[in-house]
Parts: structure tokens; C-alpha cells; sequence
């Protein structure tokens, strides 16, 4: 068989759980007396990615750079301005509410903030069966047992079911989030700073339970974090983003040891490091991020960048490929 | 105490007394020292008592939380007795402080240049040209470039890591010997917080500032302070220097602490979680308040709290096992 028949192969091989392609999310600016349209905010600008069944992406980036705007548009909780997904080969960035309901169970989110994404009116065995009762007709019975097993499953006393989320601690309700996300049996979860709200020692708890529920339900995530060390912990793939566009997207190794766009560079060079003996070469980026109404022309992370030259405000670089499975978006590598 | 100690905290006990007579001991004798031109961290989870500790030195803790007990020798002048009226001649003049939120901490109805220059008026009785001028110059010194016009702007017209350094130039405006940051980058991106510690550590040289550093983040410690006291249930459990603390961790609260971290620079196939949570303040296991998730917990450690002892020159623990 010749390469290109071995590569062909494998990219039929290629089991796809998820493709975005060329989503566009754009904010509307209302301003003005009659609340016309004065500019957009381009959240999300032109990202396709894709996503093997079993495997974790990571999505790291800074505030503003659309990570979690992208998250919700691949569930559909906010429809895309421009491009397609595809869960499973079937579209549904087109489909109603309606058609999109069977699709639901098999996909859920667990957000940062597990004081606000639990209804505080409704107890533990209430929230955990909403979903249930929503897409099964489970009877009472079983919901109750389902309720329980998952529970176990998250780590909380079965007892807890009666009990109302004041009365966890944040670590505790994240569970609940998750067990309520289980519900269903999902294939794919997205989850949206999951830990980031949680204390060190309770998040290693929390990031180890995911992993043990990963490999036991053989679950696909999408991870969305700020932080870059939880998300080298947690990935196989990373994706970094940038001002709603991604910078660089490669398997875990080639992003954290050998970086190629100086935004990841200097993104890893800032996280203040445990290891004392070892003083990596701090390269501090001058300025913030810019306002994603109004993004620089050509390559986005010019105005903060060490290495920008010409080309760079003028054309936007796009994503390609430099290595098996490595994507960077920089004009560096571009001849 | 020597005569060089800048701060000196004996004893320190802050208490909150809460509804149904219950006592919660967030701080619970702490003891500490701060050299000139030192960077001391302290370091702790949520409900560990480190932002009490900080507050109680500023004497800033409102009702129900009350300075129980002991001593804050500030250039060997204890503050716990001084008056509401007498500390304002100590905050912002003698100690500088800055904290999480720069958002909350600014006054959003006025000028960044207005809440420069009342400080400054304040506490140097200069007068407002002066005042102006010398305002210009500490934010050209903290990094805005077109310091004229950020003086005239209000604080929800700059980004997160704008604010913060217009807080550090506050901050730093009386030239005030001790500066206090309690989780200074907590809310910035990490970008923004490279800039920010950057620009402290720059600060402190410039000035001689000693820095107290609060902060839940083990790698900002370990890249900032020159000595880090870890702080479990309101007490000290480790106190040593930074590089002590990463290369040899004593307190299991630490190694825990640290296994538990995911690493840049290591790869593990699993993190080393602490089992349990926190206690809260009103409901410490008796004994040693960490042995309920202690992996070498003994019978005697539920019996009684360990003391904070000497187990080598320089490094203080508060567990059994050392002693």
C-alpha cells in the first residue's frame, strides 16, 4: 500500500464524534435611541475542530478568547451565526428544537459555578431526576434507584438525595452537577471550568473522578479551562484559543513541549511553576487583550506579540498543518 | 525580636462570634515576622484563615469578628490596641494594601487621579499641585502610558489588570514600608498576572517594600516569596523558607497539598487528592485540626493539638510526627 493509501485509510478509520466547521458566533452591539445594530462582537470567529469518540480536548485560552461561547454553540444552546456541526455524521446546527431533542440526551454540559446551575428549590433526587423524566418514562421506582446509583457513582452518600444544594460544599455540588449530567448516559460531555471555582485538593478530587467515569462510561469531553496545567492533566488533545479563533490545536506533547505559536509560548512561560528548581525564561506579553468588538486586522495577537512582522497585520494567517496532528495559525511557519 | 523585625505577629487570635453562641476560630495563634524588604507568603485553601490574618493586621475585622488575643508589633509598635482613628495614620501611610478585586476596592464614582491624590493629600499634606503631579508620576511609574488622561478616567473604564496596577500605584503612594496583597492576581488571566507580579516585584526593590503575600496559588509562592507559612483550620502548620517547602515538604497537609496540584513540568497518571474538605471554623475536630484527612493520622493526634515546633534550623511544623 502506498503512504497515501495507508493515509487515507486512516482518516476513513477516524471515528468522529463531533465536527464543527467555520463557526462563526457574532454578538449583536445595540446602541443609540431605536437600539440599532452599532458593530458586533465576534465571540467565536471561523473555529472548526473535531473530535474522536473516547478522547479528551482540552480548550484553554484567557477571558474573552470564546472558549465557552464555543462550547455552547456546539450543544446548540446558542445557535451559530455561520458554520455547521456535526454530531454522529448527522447535522445539527440546522435542526429545531424539536429535532434536536433525541440528540440532547447524548449530549450534556457541567458548568463552573455549582451554586448557580442548580435550581436551590429543588433537592438532590429531584435534580437529578429532572432529566429523566424529561427523555425516559422511567417509573418512580427506578428513577429513585438510578438517583442512587449515580449518586455512588459521583461519590455522595445515598442519603444525600433528600438534601438541597445549600447544604453542599462547593466540591460536593459539582458532583451533583456531574451525576446530573450522567443521568442520561451521555456520549459526550462538555465541561465548562469545571473545577476552577474549587479549592487545589478538591479539584484533584473532582479531576479524578472525571477520569474514573471517562474510562467507565467511555465518555468523549470537551474540557473548556483557563487553567493550563489542569487541562495538560486532563487532555489528549489541546486547542489554545485567541480573541475567538485558534491559535494552535495539537495532541497534549507537542503543545506543552514543543509550542509553536508564540501565543502558547508565552501562555506557558506565565503559569508561575512549583518546581523551584527548575526557572524557565518568563516572556511577559506587553498589553491585554484586545476588545473582541474591535480585533486587530490580519493575525489577532499581532498587537501583543514579540515576534510580529508585516505580513502579520495585514493577512490572517490560517490554521495548517505542520506535523502529524499539529495545527498553528502564525505566519511563522507559513512560507 | 530583633531590632531589623518590620512586622512581628504573637499570638494572634481573631474570633467570630456567630448566631446560637457559636465560636469560629478563624484565626487561632498565629505567629509570624516580617524582615524589611522581605517577601513573605502565606498560604492557604479557602476557610484557612489567611485573608482574617491579613485583614486583623490592618485591623480591619468588623462585627461579629473580634481580636481575641495577642500582639502586632509594626516597627515594634503593637497595633492591637490603637484606636479606629489612630490606624488611619497607619493604613495606606505605613502599610499599603491591596486586594483581590481591584473592581470592589476602587471607588467607582470617581477618577483614578482623584483616589490617588486623596491619599496623597492625606497622609503627605502636600498640596493638590503637587499632589497632581506626584499622582502622574506614580501611574507612569506603574505602567500607563498616557498617564494625563488615565488620571481623569474612572475605574470601569480600565481592564482588570489596568485596575490592579492603579491600585498598586495607591497602594505604594506614601512610600509605606509593608505592603499587604491579599490574592493580588486571583481574578486576572495569567498573562495579566505575570505583568502584575512583575510589576510588584519590581515595586518592591524600587522602594524597599517588605511584601506580605496572601494567596491560595503554590506556584505564585514558589516564584515570589522568600519565606511561605502554610496556614490549615486558622493556624500555621509549616512555616519555612520557599525552598524548603518545595523540596522538602514535612507537614502532610503540604505534601498533600502539592501532590494535588497538576504540574507543567511533571506528568502524573493520577493526582494525589486529599480526601474530605475543610472543616468550617465553628466545628474543628478536637486534636489536630487536620486529622480527619491526614493519611498517618495516630491515636494521638485526635487526642490533642499538635504544638508548632523547631524540627530543623529555619523550618517549623505543627504535626506529631516531628516531634
Amino acid at each position: 500500500m502506498s503512504l497515501l493509501e495507508k493515509e487515507l485509510e486512516k482518516k476513513v478509520e477516524q471515528d468522529y464524534i463531533l465536527e464543527a466547521k467555520n463557526i462563526k458566533k457574532y454578538f449583536p452591539i445595540k446602541g443609540g435611541v431605536f437600539k440599532r445594530e452599532v458593530g458586533q462582537v465576534k465571540a467565536v470567529d471561523d473555529v472548526s475542530l473535531s473530535i474522536l469518540r473516547g478522547e479528551t480536548l482540552g480548550v484553554v485560552g484567557e477571558s474573552g478568547s470564546g472558549k465557552s461561547t464555543l462550547g455552547r454553540v456546539i450543544l446548540r444552546l446558542l445557535d451559530p451565526t455561520e458554520g455547521q456541526i456535526f454530531f454522529e455524521n448527522e447535522e445539527i446546527s440546522k435542526m429545531s428544537n424539536r429535532q434536536l431533542r433525541p440528540y440532547r440526551r447524548d449530549m450534556q454540559i457541567v458548568f463552573q459555578d455549582p451554586f448557580a446551575s442548580l435550581n436551590p428549590k429543588m433537592n438532590v433526587q429531584e435534580l437529578i431526576e429532572e432529566p429523566l423524566l424529561v427523555q425516559t418514562d422511567m417509573s418512580k421506582s427506578a428513577r429513585k434507584e438510578k438517583a442512587i446509583s449515580l449518586l455512588e457513582k459521583v461519590g455522595l452518600r445515598p442519603d444525600s438525595r433528600l438534601k438541597y444544594p445549600h447544604e453542599f460544599s462547593g466540591g460536593q455540588r459539582q458532583r451533583i452537577s456531574i451525576a446530573r449530567a450522567l443521568a442520561l448516559n451521555p456520549k459526550f460531555v462538555i465541561c465548562d471550568e469545571p473545577v476552577s471555582a474549587l479549592d487545589v485538593s478538591i479539584q484533584a478530587q473532582v479531576l479524578n473522578l472525571m477520569a474514573d467515569l471517562q474510562d467507565e462510561f467511555n465518555l468523549t469531553y470537551l474540557f473548556i479551562a483557563h487553567d493550563l496545567s489542569v487541562v495538560k492533566h486532563i487532555s489528549d488533545r489541546v486547542a489554545v484559543m485567541y480573541l475567538g479563533r485558534i491559535a494552535e490545536i495539537a495532541p497534549k506533547k507537542n503543545i506543552y513541549e514543543t509550542p509553536l505559536h508564540p501565543y502558547t509560548e508565552a501562555l506557558l512561560s506565565a503559569v508561575p511553576s512549583t518546581d523551584i528548581t527548575a526557572k524557565r525564561e518568563k516572556i511577559i506579553l506587553k498589553g491585554d487583550l484586545p476588545s473582541p468588538s474591535n480585533p486587530p486586522s490580519g493575525c489577532a495577537f499581532r498587537t501583543r506579540c514579540p515576534k510580529a512582522h508585516e505580513r502579520c497585520s495585514l493577512e490572517r494567517p490560517e490554521l495548517i498543518n505542520v506535523s502529524e496532528g499539529h495545527f498553528v495559525a502564525c505566519h511563522l511557519y507559513d512560507n | 525580636m530583633t531590632q531589623n523585625t518590620l512586622l512581628d505577629v504573637k499570638g494572634l487570635k481573631t474570633y467570630f462570634y456567630l448566631e446560637g453562641k457559636k465560636v469560629a476560630k478563624a484565626v487561632d495563634g498565629v505567629d509570624f515576622s516580617v524582615n524589611p524588604g522581605e517577601t513573605v507568603a502565606l498560604v492557604g485553601e479557602s476557610g484557612s484563615g489567611k485573608s482574617i490574618t491579613s485583614l486583623s493586621i490592618m485591623k480591619l475585622v468588623g462585627k461579629p469578628g473580634k481580636i481575641e488575643d495577642g500582639q502586632i508589633l509594626f516597627n515594634g509598635k503593637d497595633l492591637v490596641p490603637l484606636s479606629d482613628k489612630q490606624m488611619t495614620t497607619v493604613r495606606g501611610r505605613e502599610i499599603g494594601m491591596i486586594f483581590q478585586e481591584p473592581m470592589t476596592a476602587l471607588n467607582p464614582v470617581f477618577t483614578i487621579g482623584n483616589q490617588i491624590k486623596e491619599t496623597l493629600i492625606r497622609h503627605k499634606k502636600i498640596s493638590k499641585a503637587e499632589a497632581e503631579r506626584k499622582a502622574i508620576e506614580l501611574l507612569k511609574l506603574v505602567g500607563f502610558p498616557r498617564a494625563e488622561e488615565t488620571m481623569k478616567e474612572y475605574p470601569h473604564q480600565l481592564s482588570g489588570g489596568m485596575r490592579q496596577r492603579a491600585m498598586i500605584a495607591i497602594a505604594i503612594s506614601c512610600d509605606p514600608k509593608l505592603l499587604i496583597a491579599d490574592e493580588p492576581t486571583t481574578a486576572l488571566d495569567v498573562t495579566i498576572q505575570a505583568q502584575i507580579l512583575d510589576l510588584m516585584d519590581e515595586m518592591k526593590k524600587k522602594f524597599n517594600m517588605a511584601v506580605l503575600l496572601i494567596t491560595h496559588d503554590l506556584g505564585v509562592v514558589a516564584e515570589y516569596a522568600e519565606k511561605v507559612m502554610v496556614m490549615y483550620g486558622g493556624q500555621i502548620v509549616e512555616q519555612t523558607t520557599v525552598e524548603n517547602l518545595f523540596l522538602n515538604p514535612k507537614h502532610p497537609y503540604t505534601s498533600g497539598l502539592l501532590e494535588s496540584l497538576p504540574s507543567l513540568d511533571k506528568d502524573v497518571e493520577r493526582l494525589g487528592a486529599i480526601k474530605g474538605m475543610v472543616p468550617a471554623a465553628h466545628e474543628f475536630p478536637s486534636g489536630c485540626r487536620f486529622s480527619d484527612r491526614c493519611p498517618h493520622v495516630m491515636d494521638k493526634c485526635r487526642a490533642a493539638n499538635p504544638e508548632l515546633v523547631t524540627v530543623e534550623p529555619g523550618h517549623n511544623v505543627r504535626c506529631y510526627l516531628y516531634e
